[in-house]
């Protein structure tokens, strides 16, 4: 058994009406971690409305937000306060205020969480939000909850309310696979079994929420197997060390670590320490490790113990909580980050999305803003992600648009998947390179991308016509053509065109590697998508090139009377019109449509052979 | 790991590896005061026995104590630290000082115009901060993350969640990070760590008789003679000390006899005020430490 961990991370679920803020105030004031000028102030101010006399602390004064927040009636995601408790231990206190966006804001605050304060109201009951509370708690592993029935002073400190109320949220929370739930009878305004033990309440001898609070401790971590993951490499005269924060399990001189994936292990040969080496280190610790022999290890690799591995794998299923404004479309490359390990990341499928009220699971094939579901992903290599809940740190990861750099969800994974284990590409003796040489030309993928009508078929058609006269094998993916055969089944929604361009990118890639040079004419409007489809092929061979021609151009040739349905309300997703076109941003080739046909093609052309000459 | 400090400090050199690692050109913002000290020694444990990996960067308003910047030179050279200093040495040469343009507009100049020029000038793409939560309750919404937007600004809708170790480094064209590894320490745990860990720290902070003069209610210690003394003021000596540090003409001092750490925490534990009680720019013209961030302060 070790020491209680000194430092706890408590979320705090409810909502303003169920009186969280006045819980929260009082427990920061009565266990002495608000500074008594703040205090003073929260005696002396109120706000209109407010019924507490002046000379008694408001405690919601305590809590109160930023002034950004109050001008424009918004409320920021997550808000951290320190809980000092009596024991000399530290509490970090996460609150999520607001209703608005309150699963992405709750999933945050309980991602590090190792106890929840879940308050229930009383007089009113159990409600939606308090399923909605437990849910989101078992979603983020979060396994040790202390349920505050508040307001009982409203119903006359009524044991047979409380008993009522404690059975049944008692019983949803076990469902759930909490590992403790402890209900406490609670008024917060006037302080009973908050901080000091009510007399009101002479049928409870359970804790009070302070000391429901003081209770808690991290998992074990300290008894699990071995996690480090690497953050860097640290060099110094005569030493090279593996710097990194040791998630799980204990670490001592002379025990043999290796890299998860790799077979070599390693022997600890020194944990260095400014103030003199260390002989052990545990969960929780930063450490720098120098290893014998020295392995092969680079930042986002995952140090084990032999006696537990991680398993990478390149395809996972897991539940995200979606926090981008922008909804998730299967096919969409992301950019996924655990610690310090970052990795591409394709969303293969949406599996389903739950409803966290009912925890009821819907047919889904994207996920908004504050949904939670479960997902596929693929990546290009295999990854040491462990299941979430064998491990939070090694298991947990957010997923970022590669565009705005903004993290829009937060994964658990749940298990890999065992299609990865039992697919092992064959290296075949005839490669990319054999048929190069053969055809007498580096494969490539010529990438164009812009408005309909806008030309991009028949500069294609242009080009392709040299290339053949050149000697070139050569193919044209044209849009409309694949729609009609591989992509007949989708349609003109952002997340079907986002499936569309990388059906389009895969098939490409497969002709490159049979040694052609491929013609791809698609729309494609969006940059993350075409991202994607770049990050396919290795540097070089992809070239994308931009027709530029102007809308109304456009909308005046009007080739397939597209722009004359869309004007009439029959095409709604018509691209320029409906939806928008992101231009790429650095295209290798800018050609225009308006011009003569020959000249984008030597244009491209020229372009194609600068870059055979380069390589 | 049974003490409250060693699991702040091990999150802090958490911290401060992510920052270096994860981003490709860090700064250290180095101010010389307590949180700063500690913030320096963090990051010798963090990179031991490697060298601290990134430069310190101090934002001189040509206004702070002569002792900091002493004790500046001092750490420079046992730490040996690659020291850089920002000053805004046009709104010097064009004569701004905290008497002739207000608390409020001296700051803007010598610290956030400073600091914005600094970071661009080198094209840091992340810096390194001193700050604590428990500073300011609008702090308590601040991330250990800080995204800003292109001019540095900050802007409360966009930051970014924090969801256990795992930090979105991405920065889109302009934005730019602040890094705070104190985030989660409270003032008594810098003084009870600055004991436990026997670091020096700037004399200031310790008892003694200095010249001062009483100003709107505050005690300002007269470090040089730049400083024009109204009408009925006479230097007077007493015996005070500093709880922050800043510049000089700007920081209040406290009437005391607290002359080391043991004393510092001991009055810490019994008193329980807000650091920045004492601190005279956050009380100036309404400007909260909130707008002033969202122009670009640290």
């Amino acid at each position: 058994m070790t020491a209680p961990s000194p430092l706890i991370r408590v979320v705090a679920c409810g909502s303003v009406d169920d009186g969280k803020s006045t819980l929260i105030g009082r427990l920061l004031a009565e266990t002495g971690s608000v500074p008594e000028d703040q205090l003073e102030t929260a005696r002396r101010v109120r706000r209109a409305g407010s019924v507490i006399p002046v000379g008694e602390v408001d405690f919601t004064l305590l809590t109160d937000g930023l002034e950004a927040e109050r001008e424009q009636g918004i409320t920021i995601d997550v808000a951290y306060r320190h809980l000092l408790l009596p024991s000399g231990r530290r509490a970090v206190l996460a609150d999520a205020p607001g209703h608005e966006q309150y699963t992405r804001n709750m999933a945050v605050a309980a991602s590090t969480a190792d106890v929840a304060i879940l308050l229930v109201d009383a007089e009113r009951g159990l409600k939606a939000q308090t399923f909605r509370h437990l849910t989101i708690c078992a979603l983020m592993g979060v396994r040790h909850v202390v349920i505050a029935v508040n307001k009982l002073d409203a119903v006359g400190f009524d044991r047979a309310v409380y008993d009522q109320l404690a059975g049944q949220v008692a019983g949803a929370a076990a469902r759930m696979e909490m590992q403790r739930v402890q209900v406490v009878p609670v008024s917060a305004l006037s302080g009973d079994n908050v901080v000091a033990r009510s007399t009101r309440t002479p049928w409870y001898d359970g804790p009070t929420v302070l000391e429901a609070l003081e209770s808690a401790d991290h998992a074990s971590d300290a008894e699990a197997g071995v996690r480090l993951p690497v953050q860097s490499i640290i060099r110094a005269t005569n030493f090279r060390g593996i710097a990194g924060t040791l998630v799980r399990g204990t670490v001592s001189v002379g025990d043999t670590l290796d890299v998860a994936g790799a077979a070599t292990p390693g022997v600890v040969k020194r944990i260095a320490h400014l103030d003199g080496d260390r002989q052990t280190a545990v969960a929780g610790e930063a450490v720098c490790l120098e290893l014998e022999p020295d392995l092969d290890v680079t930042r986002g690799d995952l140090l084990e113990a032999p006696d537990d591995r991680c398993t990478p794998a390149d395809r996972f299923a897991a539940d995200v909580v979606w926090l981008g404004d922008e909804p998730l479309a299967h096919g969409r490359s992301y950019l996924l980050v655990c610690g310090p390990l970052r990795v591409p990341a394709t969303v293969t499928s949406v599996r389903h999305r739950r409803d966290v009220e009912t925890g009821r699971e819907d047919a889904a094939r994207v996920l908004r803003l504050n949904e939670v579901g479960r997902i596929e992903l693929a990546v290009d290599r295999a990854i040491p992600l462990d299941a979430y809940d064998r491990s939070r740190h090694t298991g947990g990861f957010v997923l970022v648009d590669r565009v705005s750099a903004d993290t829009v969800a937060a994964g658990m994974t749940r298990f890999a998947l065992r299609r990865s284990a039992n697919v092992t590409p064959h290296g075949y003796a005839v490669d990319r390179g054999a048929r190069e040489r053969m055809n007498g030309h580096r494969a490539r993928v010529l990438w164009f991308t812009g408005l309909s009508g806008s030309g991009k078929s028949t500069v294609a058609d242009a080009v392709e016509r040299r290339l053949h006269t050149l000697g070139y094998r050569t193919l044209v993916l044209d849009g409309d053509n694949v729609r009609s055969g591989l992509n007949k089944d989708l349609g003109f929604t952002a997340e079907d065109r986002a499936e569309n361009v990388r059906r389009v990118a895969e098939a490409a890639r497969l002709l490159v590697e049979a040694g052609v040079v491929v013609l791809v004419a698609l729309v494609s409007p969006f940059r993350s998508d075409r991202r994607s489809a770049r990050d396919l092929f290795d540097p070089g061979d992809f070239v994308e090139v931009y027709v530029d021609t102007p809308l109304e151009v456009c909308a005046e040739r009007d080739p397939k009377g597209l722009y004359r349905k869309a004007s009439a309300g029959e095409l709604p997703n018509l691209t320029g019109v409906g939806q928008e076109y992101e231009p790429p941003l650095s295209p290798e080739v800018v050609v225009t449509g308006v011009g003569e046909v020959d000249d984008s093609a030597t244009r491209v052309i020229d372009a194609l052979l600068a870059l055979e000459r380069a390589t | 790991m049974t003490d409250v400090l060693d699991a702040l400090e091990a999150e802090a050199i958490w911290v401060l590896r992510e920052t270096a690692a994860a981003f490709r050109k860090p700064v250290m913002l180095y101010s010389i005061g307590k949180d700063s000290g500690v913030l320096l020694h963090l990051a010798r444990k963090a990179f031991h026995p490697g060298r601290i990996p990134f430069p310190v960067m101090h934002i001189d308003t040509t206004w702070k104590f002569r002792e900091m910047i002493e004790f500046r030179g001092r750490m420079v050279e046992e730490y040996d630290l690659d020291l850089l200093v920002s000053t805004n040495h046009d709104a010097v040469a064009e004569g701004v000082t905290p008497f002739t343009h207000g608390a409020q507009e001296y700051t803007r100049l010598m610290k956030t115009v400073a600091l914005r020029a600094g970071l661009d000038l080198h094209g840091f793409d992340v810096a390194i901060g001193g700050s604590r939560r428990d500073e300011e309750r609008s702090r308590a919404k601040e991330r250990i993350f800080s995204l800003r937007m292109p001019g540095h600004r900050w802007e409360p809708r966009r930051q970014r969640p924090e969801l256990w170790h795992t930090v979105n480094a991405e920065l889109a064209e302009g934005q730019t990070m602040r890094s705070f590894p104190l985030s989660n320490w409270t003032e008594l745990d810098v003084w009870r760590y600055i004991r436990r860990e026997n670091l020096p720290v700037v004399p200031l902070y310790f008892a003694d008789e200095r010249p001062t003069v009483v100003r709107d209610g505050q005690l300002i210690v007269l470090d040089d003679d730049r400083m024009p003394l109204e009408p009925g003021e006479t230097p007077v000596m007493r015996r005070v000390r500093f709880r922050s540090l800043g510049c000089y003409p700007l920081t209040a001092a406290m009437e005391s006899d607290v002359v080391d750490v043991d004393g510092i925490v001991a009055d810490l534990e019994a008193t329980n005020m807000s650091e920045r009680a004492g601190r005279m720019i956050d009380g100036d013209g309404g400007a909260s430490m909130e707008a002033k961030k969202v122009e670009g302060y640290f």
